[in-house]
């Protein structure tokens, strides 16, 4: 069964329609909510701040620590147990990764940023919906970065390769492949990039190329997020 | 987190408060909206000046308790989220979080706001089960009268989902039309005692200075149905006589700012 | 050819191109890659000759010597007191810094300075670990009393100083209240209850507009309006 058109009409090369606002969070050094269909984050930061426990304070730079968690009713089916996992870890860890390669910590030896993002309902590309917050919330914060990060999932269904995959799509009957992705916006560089499912590499390549512009939509949301800040809109 | 404890004791004395407001007044804004999670079966946000929490609520059929086999039931979770506050870490729920759940709890559950038998599909088999899950996303002080806002405002904006009548699976993915059976709305405001004078909607500096708190829970008709000391100074009787007056008196505030939220 | 491809005031965020070409310079947050000048943080466009800066409109505050800073005082020890500045790294304030008289050794530190009293210090020292020294040895440092703390983002400490302390003056002389700025972020109020809080606003409205023109007058005009209702 091949895959012509999309369960929600869009595109091939169509995301969801996205909405992002910083500085949502006053306690937060920076703050960040994004919204992609029906997948939503925010995310905050907390640092530079002490370190604990002390033995993994790094006298060079400061540290960039990650935390994803997904509230207990923001999955499709039933309530998800409160606490870390496995999958959460996993995630938190490749955020990190994601992020790292960006930020200039050399200013704060010994020292960490904390970015702890939670989503309070999900429907696929939460990973990628988590890193694209993150990163309004670093530049919020005011944390050097030599370039932002965004984020978003591509991938192929039963034969066609199509970008931001709804929780349907991953679900179809067939073989699909889904295909988280971050890039830089200058470089186009990958800092994120895991693959579930069957692909082939001319299907793969296809998959990255197409990240290319679908990440750059998303790096328009982020910039108009913080551009907003300054345009003199009354907080919500 | 600043400190300005002695500052706020000081103009107590004098009824006033670091930011203008009087005693017996809430922050401003208060916003209340639901629907902030379509994969919960009702959801809720709050916001009371900058304070903001979220509500979810979840059902689920379970077999129900052997001393309750007509009845259902109902749990209260609370999580102070690290991205509220720099106070927070990672990990399970410490006091804090367990006494707001707790305490949410027993002002649902004692004023019997939810009529228990009508959970119930099949006696000794199946009732529905209620999870109200309170998650915190900017704690400016006061979580407890914003999230007992934001659990009531969910569970009146919850619907059943579909289940299917052949196999009994639950189709999260679709709602029904169909509520729960809500019979009293407890709301809880909690009263601070600061230098022998009594307010309300604390601040999180505010939270910092109190001798004692009383957080009184009471439904439409001003029957009390929960009540939560803290701080280390004791209360004369008097006192909680006092901070009840004043807690019946804001409740009716909240629920009017709950109702045209929520109609 | 060099070409900038920003103006003066624009707001940018990082990664975003600033000037092509080897004939500008990279000032404060910003950097250079091949022949591309880029922001590397949130903040605003500002030009001078070649050298193109970003003044960031957020972010955290790194201690330098000289530096007037406010911190709480969360520890005593043998030496001295340790004190939080609201920043990664803790400060130490020496007895011998902490006043021109000389202390005796008896003498019971508390009652100098206790726990949980906050100061205001100058940092004379800052490590390469960005470890902290304080004294507060000058006219101006002191223990605080009084009145109310409140924290901003240190980058919007020199708006709210103001040109040669014009913006401080002005809610000064407005409210009837002493303040005291920390490079820290951390800022002192004292004066009479309303006075603390009409420059409170004040100075939330001012880091909130921190990157428009006409700020002074929109602080007067708001300091004059709130006056007539607050005092």
């Amino acid at each position: 069964m091949s895959y012509k058109k999309r369960l929600d009409g869009r595109r091939v090369d169509e995301l969801r329609p996205m909405e992002a606002k910083a500085s949502v969070i006053p306690n937060a050094d920076g703050s960040a909510f994004f919204k992609i269909g029906k997948t939503t984050a925010y995310a905050a930061v907390y640092g530079p701040r002490e370190l604990f426990p002390k033995f993994l304070q790094d006298p060079q730079k400061g540290l960039l620590r990650c935390h994803y968690g997904m509230m207990p009713f923001s999955g499709s089916g039933e309530r998800i147990r409160p606490g870390n996992n496995r999958r959460s870890q996993e995630i938190s860890l490749v955020m990190t990764k994601a992020l790292e390669p960006m930020l200039d910590l050399s200013a704060f030896p010994n020292a960490v940023v904390d970015i702890f993002v939670d989503l309070p309902q999900t429907d696929a590309g939460t990973r990628c919906a988590a890193i694209s917050a993150a990163a309004i919330a670093l530049a919020d914060a005011g944390i050097p970065m030599k370039d932002m990060v965004s984020s978003v999932a591509v991938g192929q269904v039963a034969g066609t390769v199509v970008a931001d995959l709804m929780y349907d799509e991953e679900a179809y009957e067939g073989i699909v492949s889904d295909i988280p992705v971050a890039m830089t916006h200058n470089t186009k560089e990958i800092t994120l990039l895991q693959m579930d499912g069957e692909i082939s590499k001319e299907d793969l390549v296809q998959a990255l190329e197409l990240a290319r512009s679908a990440t750059e939509k998303v790096y328009e949301v982020q910039k108009q997020a913080l551009k907003e800040k300054f345009k003199g809109v009354p907080e919500a | 987190m600043i400190d300005n404890s002695k500052t706020i004791a000081e103009l107590a004395k004098q009824n006033q408060r670091l930011d203008g407001r009087t005693l017996h007044e809430y922050r401003q804004p208060i916003k209340i909206e639901t629907g902030i999670s379509w994969t919960a079966e009702g959801s809720a946000k709050v916001q009371i000046g900058s304070t903001v929490v979220l509500a979810g609520v979840k059902l689920s059929l379970e077999k129900p308790y052997n001393d309750t086999p007509n009845e259902g039931g109902i749990t209260v979770n609370a999580e102070l989220l690290p991205l509220s506050s720099p106070e927070y870490e990672s990990g399970p729920p410490g006091p804090k979080a367990i006494e707001l759940a707790r305490v949410i709890d027993r002002g649902i559950r004692e004023a019997k706001a939810i009529d228990m038998k009508k959970l119930c599909v099949t006696p000794g088999e199946k009732a529905w089960f209620v999870i109200i899950d309170i998650i915190t996303i900017n704690d400016a002080g006061n979580l407890f009268d914003a999230a007992g806002l934001a659990a009531l405002a969910a569970l009146r904006s919850a619907h059943y989902p579909l289940v299917d009548s052949e196999t009994g699976a639950i189709d999260y993915k679709t709602k029904t039309k169909e509520r729960l059976p809500i019979i009293k709305e407890p709301l809880p405001v909690t009263v601070n005692k600061i230098s022998g004078q009594f307010l309300v909607d604390p601040t999180s500096e505010e939270e910092q200075a109190y001798d004692a708190r009383l957080t009184i829970s009471s439904d439409e008709k001003g029957t009390i149905s929960a009540l939560q000391k803290g701080g280390e100074v004791p209360l004369t009787i008097a006192d909680v006589s006092a901070m009840i007056d004043i807690a019946l008196e804001k409740a009716k505030f909240l629920r009017k700012e709950l109702t045209n939220a929520v109609p | 050819m060099s070409t900038i491809v920003v103006k003066e005031k624009d707001i940018v965020i990082p990664g975003e191109v600033l000037a092509e070409g080897l004939d500008y310079l990279p000032g404060d947050n910003t950097y250079r890659e091949a022949d591309t000048i880029y922001s590397k943080v949130l903040g605003l466009v500002s030009i001078l000759g070649r050298v193109v800066k970003i003044t960031a409109l957020a972010g955290p505050y790194v201690p330098k010597t000289g530096d007037k800073i406010i911190g709480k005082v969360t520890d005593i020890t043998m030496n001295g007191w340790r004190v939080e500045t609201e920043t990664a790294y803790s400060a130490m304030l020496n007895v011998k810094d902490a006043t021109t008289r000389f202390i005796r050794k008896e003498e019971n530190l508390s009652e100098l300075i206790a726990i949980g009293d906050y100061i205001v210090a100058k940092i004379v020292q800052v490590t390469s670990q960005n470890l902290i020294d304080l004294a507060m040895r000058e006219p101006g440092l002191h223990r605080i009393t009084s009145g109310r703390i409140i924290k901003i983002n240190s980058q919007k400490v020199p708006r709210v100083i103001g040109k040669q302390g014009s913006m401080i003056s002005l809610i000064k002389s407005k409210t009837n209240c002493e303040i005291t700025v920390g490079q820290n972020g951390l800022v002192w109020l004292h004066g009479a209850p309303a006075g603390e809080w009409l420059a409170e606003k004040a100075v939330h409205l001012i880091e909130a507009k921190a990157h428009t023109e006409g700020l002074t007058d929109k602080v007067q005009q708001f300091l004059e309006e709130n006056q007539k209702n607050e005092l």
